[in-house]
């Protein structure tokens, strides 16, 4: 695996940090792999604005920074407007449904969307909705095992809320892998809600 | 001796160099820490304070870093490993107990996570500047020891060297992170604690009465009193002899600050931790440490790749300054040293003394507040053999 | 024929505490230090104190000698930093007496946060304070206890600035002890330091003691037996007295006596009472483990 620059930007208070933490864990601890994950530190990392970077790798990574992410994930407006320019040609972008509105894209992009806050209210806990992301995000990208993204989130979560993290994770997961599926058995490649979503 | 399991989180963990710092400690058998919250450095302390209660030890927070700098060293004396933890201005208050420390020859670690300066600076930013500071804060002749990690398993590693040295050199120790280093979480792995060596304290097994506080054998380092077992040692920051009384005569100034700087000159190779490589056939050495060398390390795999005979010397240990290294370099035939930091050039002139005039040297500088381009110092060793 | 008789020297009383070797001291004739040195001596002696475990952390100056001359394990520290230094040692072994000797400059100029953060904790500490109003080891400059009107190295015509009432000072910041007491008074001083050395919590002791030096020569206030005449003829025992109504002038009255002793739980107790409160048979309530 060559190496790839992640970033996950949101708003304080919705786990960014704990899902990029879950992925870096994922590559560097349970698969042997190389992980760095840097975050925005200051009065800017308090409350607002939210952003974590993660890079993963096979080999031991030199240059700590993210510069050009190759997926970024984006959970607010605030975070798709200033992101967004950044990510590389060719480049993933995952949204949180309901909180981004995709309003100017390059072409080569893939827009991957899933309401996680939702699928996160619907297990009662909206606090889950960066394990549902986590979740989509290691079924759409398949950058890391399930196997080893379920082992991180496990790990990263008290005892007490492991098996909530579980269900949240299963349905982002799942909800990617139906997503990828329509993706495929649509006849122009496109899946209803990705149309709908750049038709906004 | 082996470290106690108590402190001891053996597994694999992903951590950011703060707090594999603070695991790194705790390992070492640091017991009491007392700090200051300061950006970007707070993280270490936050996670004693959480760690400790069920370790057995001590965190008090005190009420600036003039006060942190010295609780630490009472409670070195009353037994106990310790150490401090700050950043920028922080580090700039604690320098008088640096010299306090030296003077004493109280076994503690300081560990400076650093930002860009001077004063407020760039609080949540990386720099490398307090590298001369580190060697020179504190007013007065003395070496130190200073390690500089480059990522948050050597934030573990190196602390527990930081801690050995410290007891085995009577010499306060410089952990020298900065805030890239401090908020990176990578892969930690914590062996267990009977893989950990540590170096114990050296108490006097003289009896009091046959005791003298700074008399010492042949590495110039004195044993130590034990607190509160009738040796009624008296310890002082004034010039003093070997019974530990001040003496104001330039004889026993001189006898004492030559011994102080000798313990650790004297010592210079066992001291000096490096990461060479390619170093033989060098034309162009990179010399760097912490966060730096992870990209100086690009810049040399670029660099070989295009054909250019690069050599990578990495500091660990970049105080006492190995200036043995750079010698034989230079008397080797290295036509440069190529020396990126992140500040304005504080140890390519270092590297340039002690090169002799005989190697260019070729700084590359970065005011902080990023790292650098990979590309930056590929362009130096480039022009290097221009 | 004249005959020698050997009349047998009394032992002092208070050599065993000292380091004789470093004997005669650096403190001028006249000097109040000596005095209160005598005194604590005295003082530990009443307690029946296992001497090896009492430490003294001094702070520099004058006073900032005493850490010097006393044969206990001894420290002197940097310019106001005793109390930080005494905190450590006292927190790393809480079985050990800690008293910090120093001066009012040491103590309440450049170690003044320091002094009203550790009566804040109420950590265990036994502070006593010579007050000779100026800064002595530097040539008698003025300081933060010098009366309005003295004069000193730095206030040529008399120093304008008011001065801190100590008593006050410590009693608002949460001393559980407070007592002041002149080089006059050493049989109330001996007895004070002797209670203060059982006292729980954060103690203070306030010593006005004479500089013939630099602040009674400056002041035209005469030698040590003439500041002894002087503290006599101005002072007026009132134990607990309101510390607000006690502070010092150049030539006013000198309140003297015991003015606070309550019980505040100290900064261990506390600390280990909320440890385990919280986190129950996991707290480790062993001290600060020593190395090795």
């Amino acid at each position: 695996m060559l190496l790839t620059e992640i970033r996950i930007a949101g708003f304080g208070g919705q786990g960014v940090i704990l899902a990029a933490s879950v992925i870096g864990k994922a590559k560097s601890i349970f698969e042997g792999g190389f992980a760095t994950m840097t975050q925005s530190f200051g009065p800017e990392a308090r409350g607002g604005a939210c952003s974590a970077q993660v890079i993963l790798s096979d080999n031991p990574i030199l240059y700590p920074y993210v510069t050009r992410p190759d997926v970024l994930i984006t959970m607010s407006q605030e975070a798709f407007t200033r992101f967004s320019p950044e990510l590389k040609p060719g480049g993933i972008l995952i949204v949180e449904h309901d909180l981004v509105r995709i309003t100017t894209l390059s072409g080569d992009v893939r827009v991957y969307s899933v309401p996680a806050t939702r699928l996160a209210e619907e297990l009662g806990r909206k606090m889950v909705l960066n394990i549902v992301m986590t979740g989509f995000f290691g079924a759409v990208t398949q950058l890391a095992d399930e196997d080893s993204l379920r082992k991180a989130v496990a790990d990263s979560v008290p005892a007490a809320f492991r098996e909530l993290n579980r269900k949240a994770f299963d349905n982002g997961y799942k909800y990617g892998i139906n997503l990828l599926e329509r993706l495929a058995d649509s006849p122009n490649g496109e899946a209803d809600e990705l149309i709908s979503l750049l038709e906004v | 001796m082996q470290s106690d399991p108590r402190g001891v989180l053996t597994g694999t963990h992903f951590l950011d160099g703060d707090h594999a710092c603070c695991e790194g400690a705790l390992a070492a058998g640091a017991r009491f820490a007392s700090g200051y919250p300061i950006t970007p450095s707070t993280e270490v302390v936050e996670r004693f304070a959480a760690r400790i209660p069920t370790v057995g030890g001590t965190f008090i927070q005190m009420e600036d870093e003039l006060a942190a700098s010295i609780t630490l060293q009472g409670a070195v004396w009353g037994g106990a490993k310790a150490f401090t933890v700050t950043s920028g201005p922080g580090f700039s208050l604690m320098m008088e107990h640096v010299g306090y420390a030296v003077m004493t020859e109280t076994p503690c670690v300081f560990v400076n996570v650093q930002r860009g300066g001077p004063s407020t600076g760039l609080p949540t930013l990386p720099a490398q500047a307090d590298m001369m500071q580190a060697r020179w804060g504190s007013h007065g002749d003395y070496q130190i020891i200073a390690l500089c990690p480059k990522s948050p398993q050597e934030c573990f590693d190196l602390t527990i060297t930081a801690f050995n040295l410290a007891e085995q050199y009577r010499t306060p120790v410089f952990v020298m992170m900065d805030e890239c280093v401090g908020h990176m979480t990578e892969k930690v792995i914590i062996p267990p604690a009977g893989q950990i060596e540590i170096t114990p304290r050296r108490y006097t097994t003289a009896a009091p009465d046959q005791f003298q506080p700074y008399a010492t054998g042949s590495d110039l380092v004195p044993d130590v009193p034990p607190i509160a077992s009738g040796y009624s040692f008296h310890i002082t920051g004034l010039t003093h002899d070997e019974r530990g009384y001040p003496s104001m005569t330039p004889e026993t100034q001189d006898h004492l600050v030559r011994r102080l700087q000798d313990k650790i000159l004297n010592a210079v190779e066992k001291i000096t931790l490096t990461e060479e490589e390619n170093l033989n056939d060098a034309e162009v050495v990179v010399v760097s440490y912490g966060i730096t060398s992870r990209v100086a390390q690009r810049a040399i795999d670029l660099a070989r790749a295009k054909g250019i005979r690069a050599g990578k010397l990495r500091l660990i240990t970049a105080w006492p300054f190995p200036d043995f290294k750079f010698r034989a370099l230079a008397s080797n035939g290295v036509r440069a040293f190529v020396v990126p930091e992140l500040n304005l050039g504080q140890m390519a002139r270092e590297v340039q003394r002690a090169a002799g005039g005989q190697s260019r040297v070729i700084p590359v500088t970065h005011a902080g507040g990023n790292v650098h381009q990979p590309e930056q110092i590929l362009r130096a060793i480039e022009e290097a053999l221009l | 024929m004249a005959t020698t008789i050997d009349v047998p020297v009394p032992g002092n009383l208070v050599e065993p505490f000292l380091r004789s070797e470093r004997i005669p001291h650096i403190w001028c004739p006249g000097c109040g230090i000596g005095t209160t040195v005598n005194c604590f001596a005295r003082a530990l002696l009443n307690t029946k104190k296992d001497l090896r475990k009492v430490a003294v952390v001094s702070g520099i100056g004058c006073t900032g000698r005493v850490a010097g001359y006393v044969k206990l394990d001894s420290f002197h520290t940097t310019h106001g930093r005793a109390i930080p230094f005494a905190t450590g040692l006292k927190l790393s072994r809480p079985d050990i007496d800690v008293v910090v000797y120093s001066g009012d400059g040491d103590l309440f100029a450049i170690g003044g946060n320091h002094l009203i953060h550790a009566a804040r904790r109420n950590i265990n500490l036994k502070v006593i304070c010579v007050n000779n109003l100026i800064y002595a080891m530097t040539g008698g400059q003025t300081g933060p206890a010098t009366p309005e009107d003295a004069i000193t190295a730095t206030a040529p015509f008399g120093a304008y600035e008011p001065a801190f009432n100590m008593p006050q000072l410590v009693e608002a910041a949460g001393a559980s002890y407070v007592a002041r007491w002149t080089t006059y008074h050493v049989k109330q001083l001996e007895r004070s330091m002797t209670e203060m050395l059982s006292h729980d919590g954060f103690s203070f002791i306030e010593v006005l003691s004479p500089c013939p030096t630099l602040y009674q020569r400056r002041n035209k206030m005469g030698d040590g037996l003439d500041a002894m005449k002087f503290y006599k003829e101005k002072s007026k025992v009132r134990h607990g007295a309101p510390t607000s109504e006690i502070g010092l002038t150049r030539d006013g009255e000198i309140v003297v006596g015991k003015f606070v002793d309550r019980q505040r739980p100290d900064y261990v107790e506390l600390m280990r009472r909320q440890l385990r409160e919280h986190l129950g048979e996991r707290f480790i309530n062993d001290g600060v483990p020593t190395c090795c």
